[in-house]
């Protein structure tokens, strides 16, 4: 009796299982995509807008110092009356150093908390993981950091620099030295691999050598292997595009190996100031990077953005490139919307093209069909305060140019 | 021999199927069973669709993958003692083998994937990518891949008699030794990447909320589908020889039967199971990469069969899904503050209810029988198999 009744219920649940996947049916992916995104709720005085960083695992490091750098642009908006008159009410999530959690997060924002815009993300694996979340929902989101590039999402801005705006000036300033050969180290992981295809492809057309290439797994400490073949090299720099806590080991035992910047200089371009504070400035001293602002760079709209950061966070607190990046772009989508005079994704982004900032990296202009910015390529030297002081800069901000196709030597990178 | 263990760990009852309890008696059995089914189904096929936002119940899809790989650990360690830290091995090559299929159905016939003309600067479809152009090819490989690298393995090691801490580490050097692996062949893997950006899935557009839909009811049927064989094994025979594998390997073997092969199976099923849960896990959330596949998330799948009560049939589910759900919750409320939280939360459900969250149902029974229930933590130790298997293998 029971058994029958048992069977009855089974039965029923399969039958309920049966309709339900039926019932299911939507379209295929052959049909006219739709047009609508989700729309940012702007009903109130005020609007949401979402920041997401790691606050948690590996890259927190340095994704809070952006959180914070953004936070203190928000700030600084509203006490100057808003966008379009309207309060910008901050939503954060934690991005957890995990790309899945990246996407699960700018869909949340998007659809739940319906935001105008998101600032955030650092790695290129997170980009990469939240771009169709953009992309389909017809949201906006804006990358602070540098990056390989070999990207361009019309739902992306991207504030940080691209290949030709960080890593060809630090290879030309490299051969403008008279450095034939280069050393080729690296984290494991897609931005190191694909910078270092482009400098292959830069060194074969310019008259050097790469005399080696290693990568280390991202937060690897053991570089003895690899610091004795970079010595036995002798080759004349180093490019190093290890991140996060790898530096440390690998400059320490670089330094104990006798390797100096005077003997053979690195060039490194994901340590900016709160690195070298990590790094120990005893191990970097002299030692080269590559950005597109240092605390130091000169100007007034860098000394009220020091100060302004330092007041709030602290004194002993440096600011850095990707922290400027992500301030920049808070003002920037700022100065679309009020020149869209809407929120609306879609005219934000046909107002974006030519719009200019004085940013504290220098006068910044957002290019339209990239959805980059043109900004300043600058070579700076570590010194033993623990700041960066720029040694050499490209004069005029450098058109981005993601696929680097001006450069005739990369026609063979994408 | 299995007596013991069993008492605590009954599976219908600790599956906590409202209709048993007092009725027990009289309706128990396949019945109690089908209307723990039928629960469940109207749970995942009525209730979380309707109450729950598009955004939501795609979270609850994510979760439910999860839960399939907790339902093949709670056979692999809880029921056969086989602590596995690197499933995320067999999810990972369940989800790479239906992420390549797709990437490739997405590219079009005779086109490369966007990443490899990005990365690899490849004229042509690598070797071993050529087979997962076909759906007849690709569907199967989600989880006989998983499982003939799972049997592969378990060949070696069990009948070597590796076990216990030296067959979690092993496992674990798995989990890394795949990553390492994938992270390394940018071109043609994605590197850290890894797979994004599926746009389809058998010419369903993915963007579209009701295909969505749709891949979660097809996650919700196969995880009520895995449970049922889970079920299924546990009441065989088969499973009876699994726990007195795990709880007197020794003491099997005198009765002629041979642990390995035992072992091998149950691990080869997990293995399975893991990637059937991978292969879903594409289409639900349009990702897979070596983030998801390695050392922590392997850990991560095994503390939620531990928050759950590994030894049970349900357990292994709730708690994957709970901790699963706690992580969205908790880091939704608390951006800053919630991993603070969440290992709280380990930490009380260890040392509070070793049996699992499974155990409240059999400890709240017990407290009705015993009003006084001053000794409830003792009892729900002695219900905890944990103990009874390391006794024995001390021994």
């Amino acid at each position: 009796m029971s058994q029958f009744r048992g069977r009855r219920i089974l039965a029923g649940a399969l039958i309920l299982v049966a309709a339900a996947a039926l019932a299911g049916c939507g379209s295929k992916t052959s049909d006219e995509k739709s047009t609508a995104g989700v729309s940012a709720d702007v009903s109130g005085d005020t609007v949401k807008v979402g920041l997401l960083n790691s606050l948690s695992g590996t890259m927190a490091i340095s994704e809070v110092t952006v959180r914070d750098s953004i936070m203190l642009a928000v700030e600084e908006i509203n006490a100057a009356g808003g966008v379009l008159g309207k309060k910008i009410v901050p939503v954060g999530e934690d991005g957890a150093s995990d790309w899945p959690t990246f996407a699960e997060k700018a869909e949340k924002l998007i659809s739940q908390d319906r935001v105008a815009a998101v600032f955030g993300c650092w790695t290129s694996a997170s980009r990469k993981a939240v771009k169709p979340v953009f992309e389909k929902n017809k949201a906006l989101l804006f990358y602070p950091v540098q990056y390989e590039g070999l990207e361009q999402s019309p739902y992306i801005f991207y504030t940080g620099a691209t290949t030709n705006q960080q890593i060809v000036p630090g290879l030309d300033y490299l051969k403008a030295q008279g450095k034939k050969s280069v050393y080729l180290v690296g984290s494991d992981y897609v931005f190191p691999r694909t910078a270092n295809k482009i400098i292959k492809a830069y060194a074969a057309a310019n008259g050097m050598t790469v005399l080696g290439e290693d990568y280390a797994p991202l937060g690897s400490t053991e570089f003895g292997t690899i610091v004795n073949k970079v010595r036995s090299s002798r080759a004349d720099a180093v490019f190093n595009t290890l991140n996060g806590d790898s530096n440390v080991a690998f400059f320490k035992e670089y330094t104990s190996a006798g390797l100096t910047a005077a003997s053979m200089p690195v060039v490194s371009v994901s340590i900016a100031e709160e690195e070298v504070k990590g790094i120990g400035t005893q191990y970097l001293k002299d030692q080269l990077t590559a950005w597109n602002y240092y605390q130091t760079t000169p100007g007034a709209a860098n000394q009220k953005f020091v100060a302004a950061y330092k007041a709030k966070y602290g004194a002993d607190k440096p600011t850095s490139d990707p922290m400027e990046a992500a301030y920049v772009a808070v003002y920037l989508w700022k100065a679309m919307v009020d020149k869209a005079g809407t929120f609306e994704v879609e005219k934000v982004r046909a107002a974006s093209g030519g719009i200019t900032y004085d940013a504290p990296e220098g006068l910044v202009t957002v290019d339209g069909p990239t959805q980059h910015i043109a900004k300043t390529a600058r070579i700076g030297k570590v010194g033993a305060d623990g700041l960066i002081t720029e040694v050499w800069n490209s004069g005029k901000p450098i058109t981005p140019d993601p696929y680097l196709k001006s450069y005739p030597w990369a026609s063979g990178l994408s | 021999m299995t007596a013991a263990p069993l008492v605590g760990t009954d599976p219908a009852s600790a599956a906590g199927t409202p209709a048993g309890g007092r009725r027990g008696r009289r309706f128990d059995g396949p019945a109690r069973t089908a209307a723990g089914f039928a629960l469940g189904a109207a749970l995942l096929f009525a209730v979380a669709p309707l109450t729950l936002s598009d955004f939501r119940l795609s979270l609850l899809a994510k979760y439910l993958c999860v839960a399939m790989v907790a339902v093949g650990i709670g056979i692999a360690w809880g029921r056969g003692g086989m602590l596995t830290l690197g499933q995320g091995v067999f999810f990972g090559l369940g989800g790479y083998a239906m992420a390549m299929h797709l990437k490739l159905a997405d590219a079009g016939p005779g086109e490369l994937p966007d990443f490899m003309q990005l990365y690899g600067q490849l004229d042509e479809l690598p070797l071993w990518w050529r087979p997962f152009a076909s759906p007849w090819i690709a569907l199967p490989a989600t989880v006989l891949l998983p499982m003939a690298v799972a049997f592969g393995l378990g060949s070696l090691v069990f009948r070597r008699r590796v076990r216990g801490a030296y067959f979690a580490i092993l496992s674990q050097a798995l989990a890394a030794a795949m990553v390492i692996l994938l992270v390394g062949q940018q071109g043609t893997t994605g590197g850290t990447n890894g797979l994004t950006d599926i746009q389809g899935f058998f010419g369903y557009d993915l963007d579209d909320p009701v295909n969505q839909r749709m891949v979660y009811f097809i996650i919700a049927a196969s995880l009520l589908a895995l449970l049922a064989l889970a079920r299924q094994l546990i009441r065989s025979r088969y499973g009876e020889l699994l726990v007195a594998v795990r709880d007197g390997e020794e003491r099997v073997r005198f009765l002629g039967y041979d642990p390995a092969g035992v072992k091998l199976v149950g691990y080869v099923i997990a293995a399975g199971m893991a990637g059937l849960a991978g292969a879903l896990f594409v289409p639900a959330v349009g990702i897979i990469s070596p983030a998801l596949i390695g050392i922590v998330p392997s850990i991560e799948f095994v503390i939620g069969v531990a928050v759950g009560g590994r030894a049970t049939l349900l357990g292994p589910v709730l708690g994957a899904v709970a901790v699963a759900w706690a992580r969205t919750a908790l880091s939704e409320r608390f951006p800053g503050t919630w991993t603070y939280l969440q290992g709280l939360l380990f930490v009380l459900v260890v040392a509070f209810l070793p049996g699992g969250l499974a155990s409240l149902w059999a400890l709240a029974r017990q407290r009705r029988s015993d009003p006084a229930g001053a000794r409830w933590w003792r009892r729900s130790r002695a219900a905890d198999p944990a103990e009874t298997r390391t006794e024995v293998s001390a021994a």
